[in-house]
């Protein structure tokens, strides 16, 4: 007697389940009918008709239930041809009983874990193109996502019931299945969704870690993409603070056709072009979803666990990344969520590392961090800046003591570093310090004044930019008399042997962001340099009044893209301020 | 519970230059990355350690990063269930053709529906008050009516195979004395009286096989 036709049995659900066993088994003896049957009937997959479906879900409930019987060697077809089901292909009654099977199949033996994993994990993006950026947006696409992806989460949890490791397994898979920067952008999107539902789930406390440090990977990846090479200007003598606008011409191809009015959005795409322009879209939305995800974790009381990971994340790969340009703005972020917590907890860290680290590259790159985010970040209380300041000038005065009369002391470049960023946050914050009363006592600003005024000659070694407007400002405040007889004049060998090949000189890690969407979450809780610059101007510069306004009020600063445009203005004597420059050319804005 | 054992082993633990001023913590940290692992050379999962003493010298590795090994003895136990063992687990998930167990927590086990004795016949348990998707499955005993095995109880199975690197425990309910943990301690009489009817019976069984066997060659015999 042959096997029977599958489509013509009537029978009941347990009979046609002891039918599957048998075929299972016979198939292990050689007889495949009834099993390459089966295999015919998942295989279908296209159109299929309203039968088509039962019998599919009839075979699927009957493949679940000899589970038991399922080899993974022998039964190695059928396995990956319902493992190669994609949840997006079937409506609801297919998807549910194929979860079920996966969870069967899962709980019934440690060989068929992995499997079951990598199958959800799978289905975290269609496959197919029919799922277009534009139909996942529209409600219909939304509503299939929302089916496909709350079944796969669930289904995660029903296994980790059965199988207590799982989610130790599931964060390695989701590392390795993370799909590669050319993926388009709306796939990676919807993965990174997955991974955030994933950290914020309850599977969270024991898969959060690797998923998040493996999404700061990415980013990183998608970051050192960008290439700036264009723009690059290893011309140290441009101010950083002040930028002509006539050094933009030459690289600013569009114009608004009305005027001169050169927009963000124009600037944007003169410096993101080509290949750049692909990579910063979807590092921009890769970094709205970790913000937006970031914030649901402060309104739910998670932000702290969470800023651990990001904290040794940033330690791993953003620090030790060259010039890492945009990535870190997911730092800034969550410390302006919580700056009593996260916001000085990152302070002390990258201070520590400055202080305590023994790679000298790092310790650049640290201070260069903490400079520039004890400028920028708006949340940042003044006393709490001055105490970390005064972490630094005690360093680099204790750097001095010992290291006097020496000739090449070793260090050398972590001690400019540390005096460039000493000058870079006194530029920003020299009014606020100036009311401190820690800050304004004698022995800070004497130590200071003797770190400046060593023989080893930082003031000479450092960016001459920024050692301008530190004297400038110095003099105008009646602070440092003795470096008033400093003169502008650069020591060539000095400034290019201090900051090395990779130019550690000239990083601003937290200067302007210049991707759109990222920008709207960190331009509230940011001081733009011409914020500060127009309140150290006197009479002798117009002066813009909501600006100066805004300096003693910031939350009163509006946030608009119109307000972020540069308009030259021929009776302006002001050097404009140029924003939007990478921090990889001297800028400062 | 059977499966776990003690042991002691001398072992070597390279740590990394940086450690060098924090050695006991150090220590405890890798072995206890270690633990709830296979490990082939203590041929178990190590569930518990006790560094038991550790010498004061380590010799240092050359290399670019100078790792030093200090010399230790450690206690530690470990799981590693044999078949034919009995063990007892949490019941997690109950389906048609499978019951799944938590044991100690880690590890997982999973007993299929071929491996449980006739007896025992899957059935939906529905809640008298509530409302109606509260019903639950479960595993009924035939002869026990009071016998059952849901989400919740504690199992107690024989092992047929475990799989150290998934920590996966393959079991099988065929014997009298496995089944709900708390039904088989509260009647062991029943069980225990079951199984000694049940050996005795197979006792007799294999006496008649042998005494039949001794006449069929004696016939043979005599006939020749």
């Amino acid at each position: 007697m042959g096997a029977p036709i599958v489509n013509e049995l009537t029978l009941a659900d347990f009979e046609l389940e002891n039918h599957v066993r048998g075929a299972l088994k016979a198939a292990v003896q050689g007889d495949n009918d009834f099993y390459n049957q089966l295999l015919g009937v998942i295989h279908q997959k296209e159109y299929l008709s309203a039968e088509e479906v039962a019998l599919l879900v009839t075979c699927l409930r009957a493949i679940t239930g000899a589970v038991s019987s399922i080899d993974i060697v022998h039964h190695h077809a059928l396995l990956a041809a319902v493992l190669r089901m994609s949840l997006w292909d079937y409506e609801v009654d297919v998807m549910d009983v194929l979860v079920e099977f996966i969870v069967s199949l899962a709980s019934s033996s440690g060989d068929f874990v992995d499997l079951c994993l990598e199958m959800l994990v799978s289905n975290f993006m269609p496959l197919s193109t029919y799922y277009s950026e534009e139909y996942l947006k529209n409600p219909q696409g939304l509503y299939k996502k929302r089916q496909v992806l709350d079944r796969v989460h669930s289904t995660f949890q029903s296994i980790a019931t059965v199988v207590p490791f799982s989610p130790v397994r599931l964060g390695i898979i989701v590392k390795d299945k993370m799909p590669s920067i050319l993926q388009k952008e709306h796939l990676m999107s919807m993965y990174v969704e997955n991974i955030l539902m994933l950290e914020s789930g309850v599977m969270g406390d024991i898969v959060g870690r690797t998923v998040l440090m493996a999404l700061v990977d990415r980013l990183i990846e998608l970051d050192v993409e960008l290439t700036w090479d264009d723009i690059l200007q290893d011309d140290f003598c441009k101010g950083i603070f002040d930028m002509d606008l006539e050094d933009l011409e030459g690289h600013i191809e569009f114009h608004n056709a009305d005027s001169s009015e050169l927009t963000r959005e124009a600037l944007f795409q003169n410096i993101f072009c080509g290949n750049n322009i692909v990579i910063a879209e979807k590092l921009d939305s890769l970094l709205v979803l970790t913000f937006e995800h970031l914030q649901s974790c402060y309104n739910s009381g998670r932000l702290s666990q969470v800023f651990e990971t990001l904290i040794l994340s940033f330690k791993k790969t953003i620090l030790t990344a060259y010039k890492s340009k945009f990535a870190q703005f997911i730092m800034f972020y969550a410390c302006s969520l919580d700056p009593e917590n996260c916001g000085e907890f990152f302070a002390n860290e990258v201070l520590n590392i400055f202080l305590r680290n023994e790679n000298p590259e790092w310790r650049m790159s640290a201070v260069a961090y903490l400079s520039s985010y004890l400028s920028r970040a708006k949340f940042l209380s003044a006393s709490f800046v001055a105490t970390i300041l005064e972490s630094v000038v005690d360093w680099c005065f204790q750097y001095c003591k010992v290291h006097e009369g020496a000739i090449y002391p070793k260090n050398r470049s972590v001690f400019y570093a540390g005096c460039q960023a000493i000058m870079y946050v006194l530029c920003f914050r020299m009014k606020q310090m100036l009311v401190i009363p820690r800050f304004n006592s004698g022995r800070l600003l004497k130590r200071i004044e003797d770190i400046l005024g060593h023989p080893l000659k930082p003031m000479q070694a450092c960016l001459p930019s920024i050692v301008e407007e530190f004297v400038e400002l110095t003099q105008k405040n009646g602070l440092f008399p003795s470096l008033e007889t400093f003169q502008s004049r650069t020591d060539l060998e000095n400034c290019r042997t201090f900051g090395g090949v990779q130019r550690l000189d000239m990083f601003f890690p937290f200067d302007p962001c210049l991707l759109r969407k990222s920008d709207r979450y960190i331009h509230p809780n940011y001081v733009y340099w011409s914020m500060v610059r127009n309140s150290y101007e006197d009479d002798e510069h117009e002066v813009i009044e909501e600006e100066v306004e805004v300096y003693d009020g910031f939350d009163e600063f509006a946030c608009s893209l119109d307000k972020m445009s540069i308009t030259p203005r021929p009776d302006n004597m002001l050097k404009m301020p140029s924003r939007i420059r990478p921090s990889t050319s001297p800028e400062s804005l | 519970m059977e499966g776990s054992k003690e042991c002691e082993a001398n072992l070597v633990i390279y740590l990394h230059p940086s450690k060098a001023n924090c050695v006991n913590d150090a220590i405890h940290g890798e072995l206890t990355s270690i633990m709830f692992t296979y490990n082939e050379i203590l041929e178990g999962v190590i569930l518990a350690y006790d560094p038991v003493c550790c010498s004061k010298l380590a010799k240092i590795l050359p290399g670019v990063e100078p790792y030093f090994g200090v010399r230790l003895k450690a206690k530690f136990i470990v799981f590693n269930p044999t078949p034919d063992m009995l063990l007892e687990g949490k019941v997690v998930k109950v389906t048609r053709t499978a019951i799944c167990a938590e044991v100690l927590g880690f590890a997982w086990a999973s007993i299929l529906d071929e491996d449980i004795r006739e007896d025992f016949k899957h059935c939906i348990v529905k809640k008298k008050r509530g409302p109606e998707g509260n019903s639950k499955h479960a595993f009924a005993s035939q002869t026990h009516k009071k016998h059952m095995i849901k989400v919740g109880n504690t199992v107690r199975f024989v092992v047929k195979s475990f799989d150290g690197e998934m920590l996966h425990i393959t079991g099988s309910m065929l014997g009298n004395n496995t089944g709900n943990s708390e039904w088989l301690d509260r009647h062991v009489g029943q069980w225990s009286q079951a199984d000694r009817v049940s050996n005795k019976r197979i006792k007799e069984d294999a006496g008649d096989e042998k005494s039949e066997n001794k006449n069929s060659s004696k016939r043979k015999r005599d006939q020749d």
